[in-house]
């Protein structure tokens, strides 16, 4: 029954998922077509990693199916990376694993991160900001046609954090991917996505920002937020997508 | 100056061991396995007195009981205990149950020090065998899967997206320290066997910027380990096994030592 629409990249159907015990996901049925961005917020413990980690294909779902496309090029960019220390690791050699690249394919990938000076340092010694660009520089070596976000720029000061969302605008228009990621951060929500999934164990709502911003469950869950926050963050993306994420403050 | 010959098969020996167990023990050292190591070591003894009680082997009796302990104890990561005291109940009770044991198998005066501090100048040349062929498949198992074992070290989710799966990397983890135990007890025994694993792998990380650096490093360290632990047991009639673990320790110390000057200088 592999009826995987033509245009998804990756779908499920009726996806459950119980860990020791307790329901985490139930009854997802998600998909995403190439090109999209798709926001999914939820509280703590929702089970918005774990829905990416089913995605990815981490874990297996206890009951329901995950599609995905044939040579699915995934890029995945965890919420954070414990790198032992015991583990000696240059940027460099982070990048080249698990698959041998060529150093201009390293260095361009460290240039469009901005990161390209750092090719030669030791990942325990990078900031948080800086170690997340790296993981995007992985994350965009090998040409994804879906960039997966758990929460990125989670742990980076404001500043940062709405730089790294640009880079990852700038990023989905050069590499022509769609873009899943994951939030609690209403922000960054309301900025980019073509769609808005609140999860809470299972799919509450989802829809356009703008729809979703006045359903019922979604108050119920983040309180109403004010009209004037959307309309900061919404922006159009047939147009100028350099003012993407620039506003916010 | 002329060798031994029982010389020349203990340098043999102890260079085949430190050539699995130095590249393993650097995966040891980032998994934080080092606790896990010790267990199967400890394990193997109770592989020892079975294999003598039912004469069988003593190479698969050992690779038999370790490989077993190390796939129930990674099938028993549960959350009622953290996993070290998992290892720790595991570790003392597997030990103690072998050296009781030892004391059934009837006819034989088991000399169980041989296998819990190692014999390295007793080794023959079947265990010489026995010792090289388990540290090349050791050796190849972990070159062949260097890059996939590597990133799934730094992170299951990221191995997984490049599809690499973290379960069977662990299992050939397992696999390879079962081995690197029964082939390292006649040279250190089973109560040491985790020095061998560990110590040249953290000397090594004080001058490593890369883990293949690290790795060879740690391959070399080890063998001027037990090439000078043999040397000095020699010389001095000190028993090998703990000789070759102290000798780790001082190039350990020393390793530090440098680290931390060359980083004030």
């Amino acid at each position: 029954m592999s009826t995987l629409t033509v245009t998804s990249l990756i779908e499920t159907k009726g996806l459950s998922l119980r860990l020791n015990g307790e329901i985490v996901l139930r009854d997802i049925d998600f998909r995403i077509k190439s090109g999209e961005i798709i926001t999914i917020v939820g509280p703590n413990g929702a089970g918005k990693s774990s829905l990416l980690r089913v995605l990815i294909g981490a874990v297996t779902p206890t009951t329901g199916k995950v599609y995905r496309k044939p040579r699915l090029r995934l890029g995945y960019v965890p919420q954070k990376l414990e790198i032992d220390q015991t583990l000696p690791l240059t940027v460099l050699r982070f990048l080249k694993l698990p698959v041998w690249q060529r150093r201009s394919v390293l260095d361009e990938a460290l240039i469009s991160t901005d990161i390209a000076g750092l090719a030669d340092r030791q990942m325990s010694e990078l900031s948080g900001g800086q170690f997340q660009r790296v993981l995007l520089a992985r994350a965009i070596l090998e040409k994804p046609q879906i960039l997966l976000l758990d929460e990125a720029a989670q742990g980076l000061d404001q500043n940062s954090e709405v730089a790294f969302y640009k880079k990852i605008e700038e990023l989905r228009r050069d590499l022509q991917c769609a873009v899943l990621m994951v939030s609690h951060d209403l922000r960054v929500v309301m900025s980019a996505s073509d769609r808005v999934i609140c999860l809470n164990k299972h799919i509450c709502c989802e829809g356009s920002p703008e729809v979703i911003s006045s359903n019922i469950e979604w108050q119920k869950m983040f309180g109403t937020i004010g009209s004037g926050a959307l309309a900061l963050y919404r922006h159009d993306h047939s147009k100028n997508n350099k003012q993407a994420l620039t506003s916010v403050q | 100056m002329i060798l031994d010959d029982f010389l020349v098969r203990a340098v043999f020996a102890g260079i085949g061991v430190s050539f699995a167990s130095a590249p393993l023990g650097c995966f040891v050292v980032w998994h934080r396995m080092v606790y896990f190591g010790d267990a199967t070591a400890h394990a193997a003894i109770l592989g020892v007195v079975l294999s003598l009680a039912l004469s069988v082997s003593i190479f698969a009796g050992t690779l038999v009981t370790a490989l077993l302990m190390a796939l129930s104890i990674s099938i028993m990561r549960q959350k009622t205990f953290a996993l070290d005291t998992i290892l720790g109940v595991i570790a003392h009770s597997s030990l103690a149950v072998g050296l009781v044991a030892a004391s059934f198998v009837g006819g034989i005066r088991v000399d169980l020090r041989g296998f819990l501090f190692g014999d390295i100048l007793a080794v023959s040349k079947s265990d010489l065998t026995i010792i090289w062929i388990g540290a090349l498949c050791v050796i190849a198992l972990i070159l062949w899967r260097w890059s996939p074992l590597l990133i799934s070290t730094v992170s299951s989710d990221l191995a997984h997206t490049s599809g690499v799966s973290e379960r069977r990397e662990k299992l050939i983890l397992t696999l390879a320290l079962a081995v690197t135990v029964a082939v390292g007890i006649k040279v250190v025994g089973v109560l040491m066997i985790g020095a061998l694993l560990v110590i040249p792998a953290a000397s090594a990380r004080c001058f490593a910027r890369t883990p293949e650096f690290m790795a060879i490093l740690a391959v070399i360290i080890g063998t001027i380990g037990t090439l000078g632990g043999i040397r000095f047991s020699f010389d001095f009639d000190t028993p090998t096994g703990p000789t070759i673990v102290c000798a780790l320790a001082v190039i350990f110390v020393v390793s530090n030592f440098v680290r931390v000057i060359s980083k004030t200088a």
